[in-house]
């Protein structure tokens, strides 16, 4: 005993370890099961509540693409609706213009094809016959005249006189040919603008057709949104992709053109507030520079809400026409008198270069050069100055294109976020109960010779054991 | 009529509220030794203070004063300006400033004395009425200190938040035969500007002007 516990002291490293070893061993291999329970429920717990927590995440991202579609629907609609409204006022704009002065262009082309009509019937008029006495005569005339003298001058006067009446009827034929003709040619301009009245009538019906058939799709398109089908959800979003995009290259450019309006007007500013002073980190003249340019953005919003270009603020878009139109004119004196302002300080910032310019030439020792001083750099600042702030106006277009896809956009990328997130979950789910089963297999493989003895000594006295229903939970979590 | 004027006053407010209250303006003081046998280097001085007005800002002041027998004294300044907000003001008066600094070297009597402790402690002073954020001491010398009978200077420095910058520190007869004893010169200034909190830099090469002004 006293020996045993010498090399358990470790008085023989080989045979302690080896010993330590073999109780260790047998201390597992009692505590095998317990053990093994231990590691499945942990497994289990971090499966689970991974599973629940994937399983919530993916309501959520449900939840989040039922909303994504119903916005994506909402914006559809309302933007075919607008297109409808549209499309409806084109049609009243031309069925005003063209058509309301249809009983006007009626009575027009009955009077023009009543006039030709007349004329029509004047130019089939006959000439009238040669008289009837003619013919008695000709019978006269053509009667032989027996070698008598006499009677051949008689004859010869008689056929004179039948020749006379026949040039005669010949011209009367002649002169109301040309009456006819006369009346003909005087119905050709008639014709014609019959003719070009029924073709502009025409062209307005052909018109209407065709604004008649868009608007067909687009009801067709609009009964399509509203009973919410995945064909139309994916033009949608596919469309509100594309205008974030593309709202987003311009509003970058947008942002190019602000920084150089900055830039133009920032060194001039310092002239006017002070270079000295600070808000906060930054200089008041750059602040007051940035100041001028997010207020011309402003006034440029304004501007493209009050000409109903845009619709970012719907209270501007409800105002009535007249306080409309005096809000058009406030923000556009507003900005003209900005675009004024920034012209004079491209032009003061010019000068204030020019004379850093010369004083850094002074300080360096340099003699200053007088070259000839061109006015085009001055000039082309100035019209900078002024045609940046009506140029930033436009920014409101595509940041309203911006505005409304980033929802969009933004919902779908939770979307897919979290979509992702749930994957993790699940990830980590099976992971920890794979891990459950890798322990448990090197548990077992720390204590394989007592399992093995085990298996040889009792595989005939009982029968394999069932797998107990807390392993069958613990399988059909390593299923899911 | 007072709720409108409140709301247009509330802006006004917060903006004064976000004010920062650190400066964020720099002031630079420059000593130039004017002792027979520096004097000769004051052209090289001139470059200094070009580059310094080509580089402090709108806001900005420099002084400049001379060392000689007595620097702790008023007579001894040569020029002073606070640089105004306006870049146009500004410019004029760095082409003031220029001229004066000209005529300065152009008429500049040598010294029998140099009180560099006097000046500093007269640059301290300006420098501290300026309440700039970054207070600076140009010192063109070659840091050796001869004093005046009666003149006394061995007492503790306060230059607290105040960088001295001794520029071109040419060595001397001495020093060459001894470079220790140059060493221990720096050595000294230095414990002195530490002792009396402030931070202390020696530049010999003019061509890196710009490290006057750095970190």
């Amino acid at each position: 005993m006293s020996e045993l516990l010498l090399i358990l002291k470790g008085s023989h490293p080989v045979l302690s370890v080896l010993l330590w070893m073999t109780l260790a061993m047998v201390v597992l291999y009692f505590a095998r099961s317990q053990v093994h329970q231990a590691i499945g429920a942990m497994s289990r717990v971090v499966a689970n509540a991974m599973r629940l927590a994937a399983h919530a995440v993916l309501l959520g991202e449900q939840r989040l693409n039922r909303r994504n579609k119903e916005v994506l629907l909402a914006e559809g609609a309302e933007e075919v609706e607008k297109e409808i409204d549209r499309e409806f006022h084109r049609i009243e704009a031309v069925v005003q213009r063209d058509l309301q002065g249809y009983p006007t262009l009626h009575r027009n082309m009955s009077d023009l094809i009543t006039r030709i009509d007349e004329d029509y019937r004047r130019s089939t008029e006959t000439p009238p016959s040669p008289p009837a006495w003619i013919e008695a005569v000709r019978s006269l005339a053509n009667l032989p005249d027996g070698g008598d003298k006499m009677m051949a001058g008689i004859m010869s006067e008689i056929r004179k006189t039948v020749n006379r009446q026949h040039k005669m009827a010949i011209a009367e034929f002649r002169k109301q040919s040309s009456v006819r003709h006369g009346l003909l040619k005087k119905m050709a301009p008639f014709w014609r603008k019959l003719g070009r009245t029924v073709e502009d009538v025409g062209k307005t019906i052909t018109g209407l057709y065709e604004r008649g058939a868009m608007i067909d799709r687009k009801m067709d398109d609009y009964k399509e949104i509203l009973a919410g089908s995945n064909r139309m959800e994916r033009r949608l979003s596919s469309s509100s992709m594309t205008q974030f995009f593309i709202a987003g290259l311009v509003l970058l450019i947008a942002i190019g053109g602000a920084v150089i309006n900055f830039n133009l007007i920032a060194l001039p500013m310092s002239e006017m507030v002070g270079g000295g002073s600070y808000i906060g980190p930054f200089k008041t003249s750059n602040v007051a520079a940035m100041v001028i340019i997010l207020v011309e953005v402003t006034m440029g919003l304004f501007l493209m809400e009050s000409l109903r270009i845009t619709r970012l603020f719907p209270i501007i878009g409800m105002m009535d026409d007249k306080m409309r139109m005096r809000l058009i004119w406030i923000s556009f004196a507003i900005l003209l008198t900005l675009a004024g302002i920034e012209s004079a300080l491209a032009f003061m910032r010019d000068r204030i270069a020019a004379d850093l310019e010369a004083l850094r030439q002074s300080l360096a020792g340099v003699k200053a050069v007088q070259g000839r001083q061109s006015w085009i750099p001055t000039v082309g600042q100035m019209l900078l100055g002024f045609i940046l702030p009506f140029a930033l106006t436009f920014v409101a277009i595509p940041l309203e294109s911006f505005i409304h896809s980033s929802r969009t956009v933004l919902g779908m990328s939770v979307a897919g976020l979290l979509r992702i997130v749930a994957v993790i979950l699940r990830l980590i789910g099976n992971i920890a109960v794979y891990l459950g089963k890798a322990f448990i297999s090197f548990y077992d493989l720390l204590i394989f010779p007592l399992l093995w003895v085990d298996e040889k000594i009792f595989a005939g006295r009982k029968a394999k054991p069932s797998a107990t229903p807390k392993e069958e939970t613990f399988k059909e979590a390593v299923k899911q | 009529m007072k709720k409108m004027i409140l709301a247009l006053l509330a802006p006004a407010v917060l903006l004064a509220g976000c004010a920062d209250t650190t400066s964020r303006s720099q002031a630079v003081y420059m000593l130039l030794d004017t002792s027979g046998t520096y004097a000769a280097e004051l052209e090289k001085a001139q470059a200094v203070v070009n580059y310094l007005l080509g580089t402090l800002q709108p806001g900005d002041s420099l002084g400049l004063a001379r060392i000689d027998t007595g620097s702790f004294s008023e007579k001894d300044i040569i020029h002073k300006v606070t640089f105004d907000g306006r870049p146009s003001r500004s410019n004029e008066q760095k082409r003031a400033f220029r001229q004066v600094m000209d005529n300065f070297v152009s008429s500049v009597n040598e010294s029998p004395y140099t009180d560099i402790t006097g000046g500093v402690l007269q640059a301290a002073e300006y420098l501290n009425e300026t309440r700039a954020g970054k207070k600076t001491i140009l010192v063109f010398s070659d840091m050796e200190e001869e004093l005046a009978k009666g003149f006394v200077r061995d007492f503790p420095i306060q230059i607290s938040g105040i960088r001295v910058v001794a520029l071109n520190v040419t060595k001397l007869r001495k020093d060459i035969k001894d470079p220790r004893k140059y060493m221990d010169r720096l050595e000294q200034w230095k414990k002195r500007v530490e002792a009396g909190g402030g931070v202390w830099r020696v530049i010999n090469d003019l061509e890196r002007l710009e490290r006057i002004l750095a970190e």
